[in-house]
């Protein structure tokens, strides 16, 4: 067993974006200096059923008296390590807009309305297989104040820890085949297609729950930095 | 080898998602280090306070050792957004070094806003500076920047200011 280089950020986004104003004065502008793996904490934090909140999995019902509006969507998927081995008991925060366009959060102005019975945030883990899935509802797209006219794609934030420190991982699932994708500076600040493409949740028919829910399928791939053996890569 | 997953910024409204889970004391059991507080400001290339932005730390007990439960009362875990003034604080224990050549440090990670990936960082202690001059991984970063990972000793504790720009810009680390 050799130890292999842990899969590196380059094709991630550069800090620098020009066209994310934001970026400009918050991105570093020295390089980050790699730490190899040996002077890496082996595990980072980890989270236990008994810490989440009930129906944390289910963000359709979390208010009292009524169900959220929206198209009622399944959201499933596996999370590995760049090895492939499950990522097994995995805590996954997620925050969206409700089906408007609008999240519950203070800093939202946008003019849509609120939904009474959608917060928005879940928590999951994953299984021993790595595998996890919520319901919740499509989130709209949203208006930003970015460039002109900008709308952000349809998106689900995800925020993953896995076994070892260097898994954290936050992220963005967007919804294929949205028009709004190609014109959004977040996600097309990552330079590969190829990249990209690993943010946009598949269309799973076989998921699917008549006459009840759409299902989509996220799979998401967490560096790590346990020895595996050297590949082709 | 799998391609791993993009980041994405957590955006304006992480705290929706994560302030479910805030952590400021950290217990461990024993044997625990020194009872400490760590604060600081998170500031941007203008040295402008960033008002949006969440701090997690990580980092192992008194004995140099990392938590291996799962974190409940938030066990060598912390998280906190900043306040308006860019400010957090954390009341924890001074971790002990995680092997014989290593100084004690704890690690940092920053989401927010105009960030497109999470930023690493580690905090030293100024009363370390023996150890400090022997860590590894300290020795990767050039000696002039080295100061911008060492938090001064106040009188109310460790001071971690994190600057993400600038001529102060804190060395961050890529994991
Ligand atoms: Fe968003």
């Amino acid at each position: 067993m050799k130890r292999v280089a842990r899969p590196a950020t380059r094709g991630w986004a550069p800090n620098q974006l020009p066209a994310y104003p934001s970026s400009t004065k918050r991105a570093p502008q020295a390089a980050a200096i790699a730490l190899p793996p040996q002077l890496l904490p082996s595990q980072g934090p980890r989270w236990g059923p008994e810490q989440l909140r009930a129906g944390a999995g289910d963000l359709t019902t979390q208010v009292p008296g009524g169900t959220a509006q929206g198209q009622r969507i399944l959201v499933h998927g596996r999370v590995s390590d760049a090895a492939g081995r499950p990522e097994a008991h995995a805590l996954i925060e997620l925050w969206q807009a409700n089906a408007a366009g609008r999240y519950l959060h203070a800093a939202d102005q946008h003019a849509a309305p609120l939904d009474p019975y959608f917060i928005g945030a879940g928590q999951v883990l994953t299984d021993a297989q790595g595998c996890y899935e919520f319901l919740s509802i499509e989130p709209g797209a949203y208006p930003w104040g970015n460039h002109p006219n900008g709308w952000r794609p349809k998106h689900i934030h995800f925020s993953l820890f896995g076994a070892g420190f260097a898994a954290r991982l936050v992220t963005q699932l967007y919804f294929p085949g949205d028009p709004l994708l190609p014109l959004d500076p977040i996600f097309m600040g990552i330079p590969q297609a190829a990249a990209r493409a690993r943010l946009v949740a598949k269309f799973d028919l076989t998921r699917t729950q008549p006459a009840w829910a759409l299902a989509y399928r996220f799979d998401v791939v967490l560096r790590g930095c346990a020895a595996t053996p050297l590949d082709a890569h | 080898m799998r391609r791993p997953t993009p980041a994405q910024t957590a955006g304006p409204y992480y705290s929706l998602g994560l302030d479910w889970w805030q952590a400021h004391p950290i217990t461990h059991e024993p044997p625990a280090g020194a009872a400490i507080c760590v604060r600081g400001q998170v500031l941007d290339g203008d040295g402008a306070p960033v008002p949006d932005a969440l701090v997690e730390i990580w980092q192992a007990n008194g004995a140099g050792d990392y938590p291996t439960r799962s974190a409940a009362a938030g066990e060598g875990f912390g998280r906190v957004s900043v306040d308006a003034e860019g400010r957090y604080t954390f009341l924890t224990h001074k971790p002990g070094p995680t092997t014989p050549q290593a100084a004690p440090h704890i690690h940092f990670t920053l989401l927010a806003r105009g960030l497109m990936n999470p930023l690493v960082t580690r905090l030293y202690f100024a009363d370390e500076a023996a150890r400090n001059h022997r860590d590894p991984a300290l020795a990767r970063v050039p000696l002039a920047r080295r100061a911008t990972l060492i938090a001064a000793l106040t009188p109310t504790g460790y001071c971690f200011d994190i600057h993400l720009q600038g001529p102060l810009e804190t060395v961050f680390f890529d994991v």
